[in-house]
């Protein structure tokens, strides 16, 4: 058991979570003490002692499915787990009207055995399992169940029923409620295939090499310009703790940054409680001025996520500065502010940017130095010594002209500018990249390929 | 899980299991195993899942505190009381905030009571010797006796962490809103978290002589330091799932018919799909529930449900937001 923890802590590490030795030495004296075949104890024990954020959660999840998934081992013997199993399947000849058929059952009842059963059942029928495949994470074998069990048919199917909100004249509540509960139940069910699947892959290749295969970045490491849909999806999730965290971080560290002038009034005042001696001085509340902050977004195409994700973090902690005013460019600039005032959710607010902003001037290829040409021309004036000035963008302007010039200028007049790059540094210069020409007039060129970087530098900046 | 549901006893686990469960940790007040502990906390009126449960469990197995973490209205402050009211134990709780320092969390010299000791000592030595020159020396050998005198436990004021520690009956340590500290002050709970014990300069070192257990909680506003969290067991607390909140309504709520804590557990799951500032808590579905009880409601609708919303969302936006979603249920199908 030791020697699985071992690998099992070791995977851990391999993702990126920070697991310390004395916490490793605490999972195994947690193991003496909790029932080993009960699984979900520990699970639980493990994760107590071996996680410590909410945020790796999900990958300490999916490492336990794969490492101790051999606990329950009796899946490995596909077929007469099958018939083992409870009525739902007793020969395997049922084709493919009854697998419907038991589908709408299982999925009517709601019991999480039959879903479960059906799961091992479909699995073993339609996954395609074969040991001489031995790469991938089971996305393919997924695709080929569920395609084949039809899930979204069965849930067209029963949320026509009257128990399900079907009827015309059912009350509205009770009927949304239904749906939902659905819903639930077909994606216990996915998940019930996901785990089989996951169980007869480990078991045909062992945990290690499965392991490697599932490894996928903590959300906070994942590259914001190469993300998929999931991970934005997941990343989008993070923003709003994130910008929390950051936010009461920042106004927290205004407020101590260092004390105020001595108030000797309050001090003497408060002396009297101790028979005249001041023991205790009392200090005026610090004046801290807060920065203004505009942030100057390229928003095509190839980094529009990262600019989105940076609009949306720095106007979630606005609090922290004076003002916050955005624009955004691609070969022409128009300013963006107004979209994420009152900001309810980002979805809205960047579908208002998408709308309305105007930022196509002639080709709508990313021309830096157009757009920074106009920026400079339209909004120029307005920019003062407290103004942090921030631009967003890989610097690829398609071999137009750079107009250095323009960021020389703002760096004059203004506070601060800095450049948050999200291609790795290593790019930099590289074909149409022209960060070197950028870069000397900035007072900071930073590295921003995900959301930690991202969260330091905002920290930074407040 | 219910993973296991269809094979039956019959199987086994191979391998990876030794055959006894007979090893447990110290047994005392409850804790024999993980659903003893599950057991208590019901009595006590909390329905904890298996992560709870185990982690209270291995707090006392491992001896080492549990750090709750999770969003408002989940039940972090009402676990620790309930362990508290299982095991009979006396609750201190510290109630962090930013500016807690160690007079506050720790121990503080009473120096207004030392202020007056000094007194009263010149007092009595001004009356024996008469004048002021003839006190000073006087006052100079009686120094050390005052000092050894000044810094004794007379004079020794316990905060909530000193109190914990040397209390003679059982105790519970609740940290609440641990993440309201600064990253400096929360080095002060690390000797207590660690060894369970309080240096004083003056007195020296305080060992706690019956290990309290100790609850952590946090709102998650920021990331708590490493230090800390390695000395603790992480437990989250999200809000439950319907099976159990439906469970904790039923337990709750006095007189609520199945049927309605069903109900109401089903539309403030949906309310938390919704994309909410602030999604209804645990307590906020009870008062809800409560509410509903009072007006003897049996059945909720769309109306209903939209005239008694402000008991579960408390943000104008929410309100319009959830008003809207349920108005449109039937529609979007």
């Amino acid at each position: 058991m030791l020697g699985a923890l071992a690998g099992f802590v070791g995977e851990l590490r391999t993702i990126g979570l920070p697991v310390s030795l004395t916490e490793h030495l605490d999972a195994a004296q947690a193991l003496t003490s909790v029932p080993l075949e009960d699984r979900e104890a520990l699970r639980a024990a493990l994760a107590a002692t071996l996680v410590k954020s909410a945020a790796h959660r999900p990958a300490f999840e999916t490492t336990f499915e794969v490492w101790f998934s051999l606990g329950l081992g009796d899946a490995l013997d596909g077929d007469s787990a099958v018939a083992g199993g409870s009525d739902v399947a007793d020969d395997h000849g049922t084709d493919v009207d009854d697998l419907a058929a038991l589908l709408d059952a299982a999925l009517a009842s709601g019991d999480p055995a039959r879903l479960a059963d059906l799961a091992r059942l479909a699995v073993a029928r339609h996954a395609d399992l074969r040991a001489e495949r031995r790469i991938g994470a089971g996305s393919y074998e997924r695709y080929r169940t569920l395609r084949q069990l039809d899930v979204e048919g069965a849930l067209a199917r029963l949320g026509g029923r009257p128990e399900f909100g079907g009827g015309e004249d059912a009350d509205l509540l009770g009927a949304r409620l239904a749906r939902e509960e659905l819903h639930r139940r077909a994606a216990r069910l996915r998940d019930e295939i996901d785990a089989e699947i996951r169980r007869r892959l480990v078991a045909e290749r062992g945990a290690p090499s499965m392991s490697q295969a599932l490894r996928r970045p903590l959300p906070a490491d994942v590259e914001l310009m190469h993300a998929s849909r999931d991970d934005l999806a997941e990343l989008r999730r993070c923003l709003a703790p994130l910008a929390s965290a950051l936010a009461a971080r920042l106004a927290r560290r205004r407020r101590h940054r260092r004390r105020g002038r001595l108030d000797m009034r309050a001090t003497v005042r408060h002396s009297l409680s101790s028979g005249g001696v001041p023991v205790e001085p009392r200090f005026h509340r610090p004046q801290v001025a807060k920065p203004e902050i505009w942030v100057v977004a390229d928003v095509s195409g190839s980094v529009a996520a990262f600019a989105r994700f940076t609009l949306a973090l720095v106007h979630a902690v606005s609090s922290q500065f004076s003002a916050v005013r955005s624009f955004v460019f691609v070969d022409g600039v128009d300013e963006v502010t107004r979209c994420f005032e009152g900001m309810v959710d980002f979805d809205t607010a960047v579908r208002r940017v998408n709308a309305e902003a105007d930022v196509v001037a002639a080709a709508g290829h990313s021309d830096y130095g157009a757009a920074l040409e106009a920026f400079w021309s339209r909004y120029g004036a307005d920019i003062g010594p407290r103004t942090t000035v921030v631009i967003l963008g890989d610097a690829r302007g398609n071999y137009h002209p750079s107009r250095s010039w323009v960021v020389a200028e703002l760096a004059r007049v203004a506070r601060h500018v800095h450049w948050l790059n999200p291609e790795p540094r290593a790019y930099w210069g590289s074909g149409d990249s022209v960060m070197g020409d950028y870069a000397p007039h900035c007072d900071g060129v930073h590295e921003c390929r995900n959301l930690r970087q991202l969260g330091r530098f905002v920290e930074a900046l407040a | 899980m219910s993973l296991t549901d269809g094979h039956g006893p019959k199987k086994r686990i191979p391998g990876l299991s030794p055959p006894t469960v007979d090893t447990l940790g110290p047994v005392s007040d409850g804790f024999g195993d993980i659903g003893a502990v599950s057991a208590g906390l019901a009595a006590a009126g909390y329905l904890a899942d298996q992560a709870i449960a185990t982690s209270v469990y291995l707090a006392r197995a491992l001896d080492k505190p549990v750090l709750v973490e999770g969003p408002a209205g989940t039940g972090k402050t009402e676990l620790a009381k309930s362990v508290a009211a299982m095991t009979g134990a006396r609750l201190i709780r510290l109630q962090c905030y930013e500016g807690l320092d160690e007079s506050r969390a720790l121990y503080e010299w009473d120096y207004r009571k030392q202020l007056l000791r000094i007194q009263a000592g010149q007092v009595g030595q001004a009356g024996a010797g008469g004048g002021a020159g003839g006190g000073q020396d006087a006052a100079d050998q009686g120094w050390d006796a005052v000092e050894d005198d000044l810094f004794s436990e007379r004079f020794l004021l316990p905060r909530p962490l000193l109190e914990a520690i040397r209390a003679p009956d059982p105790v519970v340590l609740l940290v609440d809103e641990v993440d309201r500290l600064e990253v400096e002050t929360e080095a002060l709970l690390l000797e207590v978290l660690s060894d369970y014990q309080i240096s004083i300069p003056e007195l020296g070192t305080i060992t706690a002589t019956r290990i309290p257990l100790v609850f952590l909680t946090s709102n998650n506003t920021r990331e708590l330091s490493e230090a800390l969290k390695r000395r603790c067991l992480y437990l989250p607390l999200d809000y439950p799932d319907i099976e159990r909140e439906r469970a904790i309504v039923v337990a709750k709520v006095p007189g609520i018919t199945e049927r309605l804590a069903d109900q109401v557990a089903r539309v403030v799951r949906s309310l938390r799909a919704l994309d909410l500032r602030k999604p209804p808590s645990v307590s906020e579905t009870l008062d809800w529930a409560r509410t509903l009880v009072l007006l003897s409601i049996d059945q909720v609708d769309v109306e209903r449900a939209c005239t008694t919303l402000p008991l579960l969302l408390k943000h104008r936006g929410d309100l319009a937001k959830a008003t809207k979603s349920l108005s449109a249920s039937g529609v979007d199908r």
